[in-house]
């Protein structure tokens, strides 16, 4: 098991080597084996949540561990995704770094099962997390599109094509992939938030209880709400839009991490170190 | 042995007064061809004329003749005196030759380096050579392999990456921004060269419409006319700015034609969508303060020449990489080259053996009392022991094993039997 951990990170870590190098050198060769050795990475990745479901017979997210690990796994196929229906190479160099820093995380990490309770067993509650970690997952490319938009808006707009320039794509392929991102995310935050109330109904009578976590994933979802809506309406696109992918996606870290150790919750237990 | 022996001027060594002199046209490089063929000396001819360069390349049994053949050539051909034109002419031989024809091939030798249409103009005159007959063995080998390093020098190095003119560098930004031209509406305001040459890059790029604003209509018209677009009135300038993209502008106004609060007025009717302005006027036409609005860049001629000046020294920085793979492609033309001396080797060797044979078959014969039976039968084993003898070393020398010391080889084979004094 740890050693399936520690292939996925050699995989992904090689996969970053791939990307920077292509990043770098500009040798579609390159772009392909970062692509191909995430891949691989990501199976082995999958192996390891497979392995959590079967022994501890529901969806491995019962500690920080897990879902770290879990969160990652959602990124790494929605990357697989996107990379997959729009071929925009130079996804990867975000992509990679950040699925290596998690599993290096994740592999330092206790792995102390949580007592088995009842409640990881509920269909409500594998939907609930799966979504919403696809969601998560989504709106953490959209800020990395976002970034790579700033960076090639800024050697456009100074007129100074330094690094950036013939590295990364057109602002507006930047721009389209980075809402696709978003409305993918908000979709599935959407559907996360509707299962986690049905579930919350279930085990807890009531759909909504001010729970910090709550609240804070109202916010994120209102957050993305907004900018959603204004790109809808007066077209929020490009500079603005960009920065709004990254502001959201800070908010979202908050909400997954920082409420769990600022605050207090019912979701505490699942994401105890 | 046969050489390869290259004679030329081009824009370094010879101004244009010269260089027109000495051009050939389509036509003429046929006939031409045909001449060179009937010098002594001359095996294979090839002829490359641009507006920028001529150059002969031959092949040779006689380097210093052929080149004084060659240069009589051109001085008849063109009906211009020697003296003329031979301070300005190079001469290449052997692996420098070689090295040239590599290099003008690859775009490294041209007046723009990674400039692409050399390439193709190349080809066109091999093609000439080839139906015309005057290209041989060493010719095929030697452009086969040329248009194979051009075409790895330009997708191994950035040669030719980026955009050394303004029109282009204008086009390559505009990709930038929009990702892909179609469905991008194009406004050009007032008329010039390097503005119709962008928006005819524009067109190529598949853009949507072209719209043309001129002072005066009827020039408007006529210009629309001819990039297939329509032509809009130049009060119509800010109303236009909600649906087009791309605007190039190049008047001979005074003061600016476009002004940031028009623009300003626009981007929420836009939806936001990236507006990219092109000022090629001096004193220039759009603002430049709209630069500071969001989704809107301007680029005015200056920003474009600073990028072409970036783009250009970038070239000639992957111009050393692509001079390393010319190296490298002439130690391999070499190495073939010199493989090609076994054959001519090998037949002196056998040409040697049979006539030692011959003669002393002729002095044994004739001496003693042989019937014709008998003649036959010595004649025949006078073959098979050339053969038997000869089948090692030909072997040998066939050999791919001895790649490295094959000159060395050939050489020795020529020494021990004498190959080289009749």
């Amino acid at each position: 098991m740890e050693s399936i951990i520690l292939v996925s990170i050699l995989l992904y870590l090689l996969s970053t080597v791939g990307y920077f190098a292509y990043l770098f050198i500009q040798k579609d060769y390159l772009q392909r084996t970062g692509f191909f050795l995430l891949l691989i990475g990501f199976l082995f990745h999958t192996l390891t949540i497979v392995y959590g479901f079967i022994k501890g017979g529901h969806l491995p997210v019962s500690n920080m561990h897990e879902t770290l690990s879990f969160a990652g796994w959602a990124i790494a196929g929605v990357f697989l995704g996107i990379q997959f229906k729009f071929n925009l190479k130079i996804l990867g160099i975000f992509a990679a770094p950040i699925l290596t820093g998690i599993m290096i995380t994740v592999s330092q990490l206790p792995n102390e099962p949580a007592a088995a309770t009842k409640i990881f067993k509920s269909f409500w509650l594998v939907s609930h997390v799966s979504v919403i970690f696809i969601g998560e997952a989504g709106f953490a490319l959209a800020c990395g599109l976002g970034i790579l938009y700033l960076l090639q808006e800024n050697e456009i707009k100074t007129k100074k094509h330094r690094f950036f320039f013939k590295r990364l794509p057109s602002l507006e392929m930047l721009d389209n992939i980075g809402y696709v991102c978003i409305v993918v995310g908000f979709a599935m935050l959407t559907l996360g938030l509707i299962t986690g109330f049905v579930y919350a109904k279930a085990v807890w009578g009531r759909f909504w209880s001010w729970d910090p976590k709550e609240v804070w994933a109202g916010i994120t979802w209102l957050f993305y709400a907004v900018l959603l809506h204004e790109r809808l309406t007066v077209g929020w696109r490009g500079r603005r839009s960009a920065i709004m992918a990254i502001i959201g996606f800070v908010v979202l870290i908050f909400t997954f991490l920082g409420v769990n150790l600022f605050m207090e919750g019912h979701h505490e237990t699942f994401t105890r170190f | 042995m046969l050489d390869i022996v290259l004679l030329g001027i081009n824009h370094n060594t010879a101004p244009i007064e010269l260089r027109e002199c000495i051009a050939f046209s389509e036509d003429q490089s046929k006939s031409a061809l045909h001449s060179l063929m009937r010098k002594t000396f001359i095996k294979e001819a090839l002829l490359f004329s641009t507006c920028n360069r001529v150059e002969v390349l031959v092949v040779t049994d006689d380097s210093a003749r052929a080149v004084a053949e060659t240069k009589g050539f051109i001085a008849e051909f063109n009906k211009i005196p020697l003296e003329q034109f031979e301070g300005s002419l190079y001469v290449h031989e052997g692996n420098e030759a070689v090295r040239h024809v590599f290099r003008v091939a690859a775009s490294l030798d041209s007046m723009i380096v990674g400039e692409p249409q050399i390439l193709g103009q190349i080809k066109e005159a091999y093609r000439t050579a080839i139906e015309e007959k005057t290209s041989g063995v060493i010719l095929n080998r030697l452009l086969h392999r040329t248009f194979f390093v051009a075409k790895k020098i330009r997708s191994e190095t950035g040669i030719g990456d980026r955009a050394v003119s303004i029109s282009y560098a204008a086009v390559e930004l505009a990709r930038k921004i929009f990702g892909v031209l179609e469905a991008k509406k194009v406004l050009l305001i007032g008329a010039g060269e390097m503005a119709e040459l962008a928006v005819e890059h524009l067109i190529r790029g598949k853009v949507d419409q072209v719209w043309v604003a001129n002072r005066t209509f009827e020039n408007g018209v006529a210009l629309a006319k001819q990039f297939n677009g329509q032509a809009i009135g130049f009060e119509e300038i800010p109303e236009s700015l909600k649906t087009v993209d791309i605007i190039i502008s190049s008047t001979g106004a005074p003061d600016y034609v476009i002004r940031p609060d028009q623009v300003k007025g626009v981007i929420r009717k836009r939806k936001n969508r990236p507006l990219f302005f092109i000022d090629i006027a001096v004193p220039r036409d759009i603002d430049p303060d709209i630069n500071r609005l969001s989704n809107s860049y301007v680029y005015d001629i200056d920003d474009l020449k600073g990028i072409i000046d970036e783009n250009i020294e970038d070239r000639q920085k992957e111009a050393i990489k692509g001079e390393r793979i010319v190296d490298e492609a002439v130690i391999g033309f070499r190495e073939w080259y010199e493989s090609l001396d076994v054959v001519p080797t090998i037949i002196a060797l056998r040409n040697k053996m049979t006539a030692i044979a011959e003669a002393e078959l002729k002095k044994t014969l004739q001496a003693s009392m042989i019937s014709e039976q008998e003649a036959k039968a010595i004649r025949k084993m006078a073959d098979s022991l050339i053969n038997k003898i000869l089948h090692d070393p030909t072997q040998f020398l066939k050999r791919n094993g001895m790649h490295e010391n094959k000159s060395f080889y050939i050489d020795s084979v020529r020494k021990l039997f004498k190959l080289d004094d009749y």
